[in-house]
């Protein structure tokens, strides 16, 4: 029997996998949309606009949630990034992932109750919730109310349009280095069962 | 628990301040960029009523030679009571000089005839000279006047603008399958101000689609045109596309001949209305890679090679789903890809280091 910690209380769960399965749902209708054929939709375009408008809407009030979530409760100490050492230490887990991993070495900042997230975790984290989601679901809102937002002038929307779509790019980029990521632990499913379990192994 | 949230906060708040900064300044580096190769063009659109004419589009270019107008002393007669809301008549066995309203549709902007495509016209090339007598017989108002295959039919300078198959087209469209008694040329164009309404890239698109759009309206949204026409009540345009999305988006986007015309991708405008059952309803058509669009209101639109943004951009309109940017697509291609190579990549050096560890 593996060693666990209790990690993940069931409201980060419930809070992660409507992320996840929202954000799914908006790569899949946006994807669909950008890319639409009347004769062999993936989606049909209707339907799709309909997907990506509860997905955005779901999104936007659980990226709320995260935010109040991180004011209000000590989770926010783990989007803290610290000056001190900040270089070496993505620089010591970017060399694990392209060099320490295949010769077996050891994470060289394991995760515990201080630390949930490593050095390269948490700055990609911050990145994409501090920067990443507000910038997606500004424009969004903009495509959502393209009445209101258009006031704004000529080529407010397409400007949007564009950010929202590259930005949407970058965080299907994210989110599949994520879930790669995530076979990183102690075996290959482990963190996946902890984001159902809560459990967290840790050898 | 005061600490952690006051410490949460500050932590939330300064690394968000820290991130904003480095994006604010890049966003609008991006924008600036973007509207820098916007056309800065006045996109009000004036909204005709059923008293104004419809607002006439740019013209080409200033470089138009000048006019010479031969008829201008000739039309001074008649525009002496047709430009003026009031005619002011003396009978021949009277005295008394009587002052009369001019029927409205009998009164000529002598602006936009001049700066129309007839602009070079005698009242009597069309009239009858018998006009010239004043006052008017009664009868003269049931006078035939020519339609345009009348004149532009047959006619070698005219051949690109295809008037014989306009005509087709009208002939086989529900306006003349129903009232092809009440609704002529003239119901649509007026051909005292008619202008040709420019197709190519300098043309702001917003004019062409409220030009184009007050045509239909002047009867679909005016119970007195569309009562003349028939005992039917008009419908209301709004409610009978409550369905469609961000309905003013699209009444200022497109024209309404984008769904209620048969596409033909020869004319230059389809003239072919249909039934409203015929009419185009799937998003798709318009909002899709093969947008139906692309051969109508953006045929002399496209751009090719114009850039992140311009590509994008067709006219004015954001189209989703008809993205035709190259950059934007190609870039989104490409960082999914290498995002994807790079996982596999990874996993691959994983599994032989793996297979080495072990042996």
């Amino acid at each position: 029997m593996n060693k666990t910690i209790y990690f993940y209380p069931v409201f980060i769960r419930l809070w992660h996998i409507t992320n996840a399965v929202m954000f799914l749902l908006l790569v899949l209708s946006g994807f669909s949309m950008q890319y639409s054929t009347p004769d062999s939709p993936f989606i049909r375009f209707d339907i799709a606009v309909k997907l990506h408008d509860i997905g955005g809407i779901t999104i936007s009030i659980n990226y709320l949630i995260f935010l109040i979530g991180n004011m209000v409760t000590g989770n926010g100490k783990h989007y803290k990034i610290k000056a001190e050492g900040f270089f070496s230490e993505i620089k010591g887990q970017m060399r694990y992932y392209a060099y320490g991993i295949f010769k077996g070495e050891h994470a060289p900042y394991p995760i515990n109750k201080d630390r949930k997230f490593n050095p390269l975790q948490k700055l990609s984290y911050v990145l994409v919730m501090y920067i990443g989601m507000p910038i997606l679901i500004i424009t969004g809102l903009s495509l959502f109310f393209p009445e209101i937002f258009n006031l704004l002038g000529v080529g407010s929307l397409i400007v949007a349009d564009v950010i929202h779509v590259l930005m949407g790019i970058v965080l299907t980029m994210f989110m599949l280095i994520h879930v790669y990521f995530s076979t990183f632990g102690h075996t290959v499913t482990s963190n996946f069962k902890s984001i159902v379990t809560g459990n967290h192994e840790i050898g | 628990m005061k600490n952690i949230t006051c410490l949460g906060l500050f932590s939330v708040v300064r690394n968000s301040c820290l991130a904003w900064s480095l994006v604010i300044p890049l966003t609008f580096m991006f924008m600036g960029n973007a509207t820098a190769g916007e056309q800065s063009e006045d996109t009000t659109i004036q909204e005709p009523t059923a008293d104004e004419p419809i607002p006439i589009a740019k013209e080409k270019s200033d470089t138009k030679k000048e006019k010479v107008f031969t008829n201008k002393e000739d039309n001074a007669l008649c525009l002496k009571c047709h430009a003026s809301r009031h005619v002011r008549f003396t009978p021949e066995d009277s005295d008394q000089e009587f002052l009369l309203k001019m029927y409205t549709d009998c009164i000529i902007d002598t602006n936009l005839y001049y700066a129309s495509n007839h602009w070079n016209f005698k009242c009597t090339d069309c009239h009858s000279s018998d006009y010239e007598a004043y006052p008017h017989q009664a009868d003269l108002r049931f006078e035939y006047i020519t339609t345009c295959i009348d004149c532009h039919g047959d006619d070698p300078d005219y051949a690109k603008f295809k008037f014989e198959k306009i005509q087709e087209e009208y002939e086989a469209s529900v306006h003349f399958s129903n009232f092809s008694n009440e609704i002529t040329c003239y119901s649509c164009h007026n051909s005292h101000y008619y202008k040709l309404n420019v197709r190519n890239r300098e043309q702001d698109l917003k004019l062409t689609v409220a030009y184009d759009n007050a045509i239909c309206l002047g009867c679909h949204d005016n119970s007195d045109k569309y009562e003349m026409i028939t005992d039917s009540l008009n419908p209301d345009i709004t409610s009978t596309h409550e369905w469609l999305p961000n309905q003013v988006n699209h009444f200022k986007s497109v024209r309404c001949i984008e769904c209620h015309a048969e596409l033909n991708d020869t004319l230059l405008v389809a003239h072919k209305i249909l039934p409203k059952e015929e009419a185009v309803k799937k998003c798709v058509e318009c909002h899709s890679t093969d947008s139906r669009l692309l051969s109508s209101l953006y045929k002399y639109q496209l751009q090719e090679g114009g850039g992140l943004i311009k590509d994008e951009v067709i006219g004015d309109a954001v189209l989703i789903g008809a993205r035709r940017s190259t950059s934007v697509n190609l870039l989104s291609n490409v960082m999914i890809v290498l995002t994807a190579l790079g996982i596999l990549g990874h996993l691959i050096l994983r599994f032989i280091f793996c297979k080495k560890q072990r042996s």
